[in-house]
């Protein structure tokens, strides 16, 4: 193997990967955001008394959970103009991440939900508030300590589902790398690179996530 | 509807392909993922120091990268390094290894779960290390590994479509040319959708019912 190495094709596009980086952490945090949403509403039918809106969450989550993004994504960006719905391709990638996300976050809530103590609810009921209150009073709080770790663990995943953008063409990390690897062929470096920042990136999210669930702690 | 039925009727040989080069995808890097896996599980658990870190730094590596990256890295960088492999064997070799560092992970959280007192028992009555393992530890860490395990095989189904960005005809690339043909972007992504959504749903349920056998009678 007579390979040689040479950075400096990588080194001078670190503007553009870096850029690509930034977008990708972009894009994961405004999916974890409206997957959140879509979550929290998800849990509180997945443990409401309706059998319905049980049944509605409950196929919600294993319909998404069992489709792999990239149908999600591909169906999004180019059959849904065909209904009408049209979306450029950074909204496609945000809706196609998010409603993914979001049926693993309403699990991620619905476990948080349960593990609030029964008595909690009952105490609400007994001062006299109402359900929704209940929720978003005590209910809501005192999950969010508990899923914190999982919360983490999902926005981690979905930050490195983003290299699928490369798939539609928005620039992210994957889709420079894929550029400079087809400009400049120095193949093992770019690769090395792009694989090096993502794991560093994740590194750094799981440390942070580590100290605040350190500081939340309860005493 | 009649119009999709007809299209889908000319186009059932390439989506039958398709669909068959993702369940031959599938199944080849679960077996040789698994197989490493477990090796993996083994080192990170018992292994000796020098195995233990190398071994660790590999499964982190790996499980921070993006499938989709180690999926163009493998096949890139390995027809540039002399190992000449086709698309879809390179692809194969990227989905194996994501595969080897989740079971590797899998396996060390059954490992570790397994009280102490086994070993020493296992120690106790003559056993060696290859036989505290083959006979005490893995039967009782199978119970914890198979429901997760099998989600792996749920994982592997759905990462299968990243090959088709290096193109290799697995029913999703099946299925865009097909539309590149027809134009039915609706209908064929639909279509497509409901069959992974099948095959994983399956796979799913096998996971629940097999871990509902497995548990321990009064542990649920």
């Amino acid at each position: 193997m007579d390979y040689q190495f040479n950075f400096g094709v990588v080194w001078d596009s670190r503007n553009l990967l870096l850029s690509g980086l930034a977008l990708g952490l972009g894009l994961a945090a405004v999916s974890i955001l409206i997957g959140c949403v879509i979550g929290l509403i998800g849990a509180f039918a997945a443990t409401s008394r309706s059998r319905v809106a049980r049944g509605l969450a409950s196929a919600y989550v294993t319909f998404f959970r069992n489709l792999p993004i990239l149908v999600i994504l591909l169906f999004v960006f180019f059959a849904l103009p065909r209904a009408g719905i049209r979306l450029d391709k950074t909204d496609s990638f945000v809706a196609s991440l998010s409603v993914y996300a979001g049926a693993y976050l309403v699990e991620v809530f619905r476990a948080g939900i349960l593990s609030v103590p029964k008595g909690v609810v009952e105490a609400g009921t007994a001062l006299g508030l109402r359900p929704m209150q209940i929720r978003r009073l005590l209910v809501f709080p005192l999950m969010l300590r508990n899923i914190l770790p999982a919360l983490g663990s999902n926005f981690i995943s979905l930050f490195k589902d983003t290299s699928l953008a490369a798939a539609i063409a928005v620039p992210e990390l994957t889709f420079y790398a894929r550029k400079i690897n087809t400009e400049s062929f120095r193949v093992i470096e770019t690769w090395l690179v792009t694989s090096l920042l993502y794991v560093f990136t994740c590194t750094v999210i799981a440390f942070l996530l580590r100290r605040l669930e350190a500081r939340l702690r309860l005493p | 509807m009649d119009a999709f039925l007809q299209q889908l009727w000319i186009a059932r040989r390439a989506l039958l392909d398709g669909a068959w080069l993702t369940v031959q995808i599938s199944v080849v890097s679960i077996v040789i993922g698994t197989a490493f896996g477990v090796l993996v599980g083994l080192a990170l658990t018992y292994g000796p120091r020098f195995l233990r870190w190398p071994t660790r730094l590999y499964v982190d590596f790996i499980r921070g990268t993006p499938v989709l990256v180690l999926v163009l890295a493998a096949f890139y960088i390995l027809s540039v390094i002399g190992i000449q492999l086709t698309a879809v064997q390179a692809g194969i070799f990227a989905l194996a290894v994501f595969c080897s560092s989740h079971v590797g992970e899998i396996v060390r959280g059954a490992l570790e779960a397994i009280p102490k007192g086994q070993i020493e028992a296992a120690k106790s009555l003559g056993l060696n290390f290859r036989l505290t393992i083959l006979l005490v530890l893995l039967p009782q860490a199978l119970r914890q590994i198979l429901p997760s395990w099998v989600n792996t095989g749920t994982e592997m189904v759905k990462a299968s479509t990243l090959l088709s960005v290096i193109g290799v005809t697995e029913l999703l690339l099946a299925t865009k040319e097909v539309i590149s043909r027809n134009y039915m972007s609706l209908q064929f992504y639909l279509f497509a959708a409901a069959i992974y959504f099948l095959v994983n749903f399956a796979i799913e349920r096998l996971g629940k019912s097999l871990g509902c056998r497995m548990a321990l009678k009064g542990a649920r």
